[in-house]
Parts: structure tokens; sequence; C-alpha cells
């Protein structure tokens, strides 16, 4: 079943013997998930004050689910967390595609701004930069959020895009331009589409890393998930913190992986068989581990896209 | 002008703060990354189904929620550590998934008649990996990990809003006491970022470059 060169195919002792590992394994693991669930359920006592607090799944920790109320709070803060994302998602993308046009400009004027522009925005971190959008552009909190994460992530997502245009064939360029397209002409109607098709992958896995960058919007008080958890466990009190907490947690966990598997999806979709045609294909990122090494290793490193 | 004489002192310290929670997530995220790269990669499934599931679930985690965990959650659980200790447990753990891809695409970018050679002169897995793949990964490894790195740098920043005074926290407070050159004491702070990561980033550029040239 394993594709992989770095070892042969199992024979009968080794399927043993790796079938004793994963069982010991599994025992481990269900082992420590139960060690954690008794020391979670156990009762707290307060070492300073001899108080004790009943344990983490005691009806008492859990009793604020039953209030609708919450799920509205929470189901608001959903929608909140998913209006910031698609709105800075459309936007990041658009002023990714004027840096990197900015970025290869033939006027100097124009290019060298840009890149001392983008420099700045990708080396601070995001957090910093919705504050000073915040602080010094606008007294919004979703504009706030929004702006800085378009702006970050546009940044990031226009450096991918420059690379796909320059790893394609130069002869694309070449043949837009001996049929009398000029230098712009060339760009919108040859070199973009395909660099966006191949950049796709890439592009859709910073989507991915901006919804999950909307926590920080925490930091100028917008309502979204991170935040209503946060401002819950203020209301209610901090023994209702685990309790939150893994509410928030469940519900960031299905919206990134439900977006991670269609960025996947669309990958596999659109990504290499486009790209196949094209001499420098970029790798994809995130397949399936066992097989890393019969990946062919030729071609070009796209940026990292957690950058 | 005075703003940023008034802000240098505290600002330093919170850089210097910014610096041990580099150093010390690095470190840890690290060695962690490399022994998940190694069980993403070994002949035991187990190991592999571990790994694969500690990346997928902890990549899709936004950070505030790992460090909330850390910093909220751990001390009601009865960890009674100290706020830097428990931001640099949570960098750890949200970091070292990102270093664990990095390495496995330096393996990716190994050729693959690099292993097929190894193997068919009869060396095992472990011979394959530490004396073939590993020394040639190393180097086309190196771009991406200083990358993730970068990205640790600016990730320290979310530590600060629970409760460690690194540059980020020092920077709102900043920002409070002197309302009339908000935007300077801002710029000041995003300077002193710009000083870890954009040498960072001309290394991994430099380094980079030979290794292109080296193929």
């Amino acid at each position: 079943m394993s594709l992989s060169v770095l070892y042969d195919a199992p024979g009968p002792k080794t399927r043993r013997r790796s079938m004793i590992a994963s069982i010991v394994g599994v025992i481990a693991i269900v082992a420590f998930a139960y060690w954690m669930y008794v020391i979670l359920a156990a009762p707290r006592v307060n070492a300073a004050s001899g108080v004790t607090t009943p344990g983490m799944f005691d009806i008492s920790r859990w009793d604020i689910l039953a209030d609708p109320e919450v799920w509205i709070g929470f189901g608001n803060a959903t929608l909140n967390t998913l209006r910031m994302a698609a709105a800075a998602a459309v936007l990041a993308i658009a002023i990714g595609i004027a840096f990197s046009l900015g970025r290869t400009s033939r006027f100097a004027w124009i290019r060298i701004p840009v890149s001392v522009l983008l420099e700045f925005i990708r080396g601070i971190p995001v957090l910093l930069m919705i504050f000073f959008v915040f602080l010094v552009v606008i007294n919004d909190s979703y504009w706030a959020g929004v702006l800085g994460l378009a702006l970050y992530n546009g940044a990031i997502i226009g450096e991918a895009l420059r690379a796909g245009v320059v790893s394609l064939p130069r002869g694309q360029r070449e043949a837009g331009l001996a049929i009398g397209l000029t230098p712009m002409k060339a760009w919108t109607f040859i070199e973009f589409p395909q660099a966006f098709r191949q950049m796709l992958p890439i592009i859709l896995a910073q989507l991915v890393v901006l919804l999950k960058d909307t926590s920080l919007a925490y930091i100028v008080a917008y309502p979204e998930l991170a935040r209503t958890v946060g401002d819950y466990r203020n209301f209610f009190g901090s023994r209702y913190m685990f309790t939150l907490f893994l509410v928030g947690l469940v519900i960031y966990l299905t919206l990134n992986l439900t977006l991670s598997w269609v960025a996947r999806y669309v990958a596999r979709r659109s990504g290499p068989r486009l790209g196949k045609a094209l001499p420098n294909t970029p790798k994809q990122i995130g397949e399936e581990g066992t097989r890393a090494i019969t990946l062919p290793g030729r071609g070009f490193e796209p940026p990292d896209p957690h950058r | 002008m005075d703003a940023i004489i008034d802000v240098t002192p505290i600002y330093w310290n919170g850089f210097l703060t910014t610096l041990l929670l580099l150093l010390f997530a690095g470190v840890g995220a690290f060695v962690v990354g490399v022994l998940i790269a190694t069980m993403r990669i070994s002949p035991v499934p187990s190991l592999r189904v571990f790994a694969t599931v500690y990346t997928e679930v902890l990549r899709n985690i936004p950070l505030l929620l790992v460090l909330m965990f850390t910093g909220l959650v751990l001390p009601i659980l009865g960890v009674g550590l100290d706020y830097f200790p428990l931001a640099v447990i949570g960098l750890i753990a949200y970091t070292s998934p990102f270093v664990a891809e990095a390495i496995r695409s330096g393996f990716n970018g190994v050729a693959v008649g690099q292993a097929e050679a190894a193997r068919s002169v009869g060396m095992g897995f472990v011979q394959t990996v530490t004396l073939v793949v590993l020394p040639q990964a190393t180097r086309m490894v190196v771009p991406p990990l200083i990358n993730v790195f970068i990205a640790l740098t600016k990730n320290t920043s979310v530590a600060g809003i629970f409760f460690v005074d690194e540059l980020f926290k020092q920077t709102g407070a900043a920002t409070r006491d002197n309302p009339g050159s908000v935007m300077l004491v801002l710029i000041y702070a995003a300077l002193l970022y710009l000083a870890i990561t954009i040498p960072l980033g001309l290394i991994a550029g430099a380094i980079e470059k030979r290794v292109v040239v080296m193929k």
C-alpha cells in the first residue's frame, strides 16, 4: 500500500510488529485521554483557601449551555467571524493583484515604493497592523479588522502571484508581445490567468490563515468568536472558562477544517492538472506524508504561505 | 519626538522579552517539529496517524485560542506556571506543526533517485534517512524554516494579549500614554519588529540562492 521508497513493502514479520506498535500506540493514547478525563473530572481544591470547586465535567460548569441566548450569541459571533473573513478575503485578493502588478512594474517610481511597502507589511505582526489601522486610519473595529487583515494577506498573496508569473515560461509573454499586445494586456490576458490558477492552492491556504487570523480582531473588541468566548468568561465567571473554551474550539475547528478541505479539493481539481503543461509546477503543500519522498524534487518552491 | 524618548525604555524591555520568547519557543518548536516530521515519514502507521492528526488539528486552531488555552485554561486546571512559560508552551504547540511541514517539504526537495540509490545498495530506512536524505534535505530546509521563525517572531505579539510584557503589549501601553503621537509610537514598534524579521528574511534569501546554485 505504501508508495514510499524509504522502506520496503512490509513483510509478515514487519506487519506483525507494526500492528503491535499500533495497538500499543492506541492503548497509550486512550490511556492518556482517560488520565486527562480523570484529572479534569476530579474536584478542585484551592491550595491557598482550601475551597473545593466541582470537576470540569460537573453539571454546574455546563448549565449555561442550556441557555438558548448563549447559543444565539455564539451563532452571531460565528457569523461576525465569517463576515469579516469574507470581506477581508475579497479585498486581500484585490490588493494582492495590485501589489503583484506594482512590484513587477516597468517604472521604478512605482516598483520601488511598492517593494518597500510590501517588505514593511510582511515584516510586522498582523496584530500590530490591525491595531495601527484602528488607531490611525479608521476608528471602527469591523473595518480595522478587515483592512488590517486584507493588507497583510494581500501582501502575501501578491508575492505568491508574482512568483507565479515569474515561473511561467518566458515564451508566454513574448508570444503575447509578438502579436502586438501591450505589456499590460499581455499580463492581463496571458500571464495573470495562468499564474492565478497555478497559485490557487497557495492563495486558498492563505485564506485559511486569514480565517484563523480574524480572531486577532479580539484586540479591537470586534465581537467575533474568540472575543465572545472572552466576554462570556467575564460575564459568567471563570468557572465556565473550560466549557466556553471547548465550544469556541469546536466551532473554529469545524470552520477551518471545512475550508481547508475545500481548499485541498479545489487544489486537486484545478492546480496540478493545469500546472502539468508548465515546466515549473509548484509543489502541493500538505499532501499525504508517507509519499513525501516519492514526489519529484525538481521545480519551483512556492513562498511559504504561513510567513 | 519626546514620545520616542519616553517609550524607549519600556520598548527596550518589551523587545528583549520578545527576543526571549522567540528564542525559547523557537528552540522548543524546532525540537518538537523534528520529532513530528520524523513520525510523519516513519514506517509505523500509528505514529504517522498521530503526527498527521497533531499537525492538522493545531494548524487549524487560531493562535489566539491556543494561547487562551495555555494562558487562561491551564491555570484553572491547576498548572502553577508563570505567564511567560505558559506563553512559550503555547507558541511551541502552535509553531511545531509548521516546523514539521517545512522539514517535510525539504524532504520532498531531495531527488527521488537519491533515496532509490540508497535503497538499491541495501540501506535500510534509518540508514537511508540519516546518511543520504537528511544531509541533503538540511540545506533545503533552512530557508522555509527561517520563514517559520519569521512567522513566530510576529506571532509572539499575540502573547501580549495574555499578560506577557512583550513588545506589542508595551505598544498598547505606549499609545495610551502618548495620545498625541500614536502614529509615531506605532511605527517605532513596527521598526523594532522589522529589525528582527528583515535580517532573518535576508539570510533566508541568501541561503536560498546558494541552494538553487547547488542544484
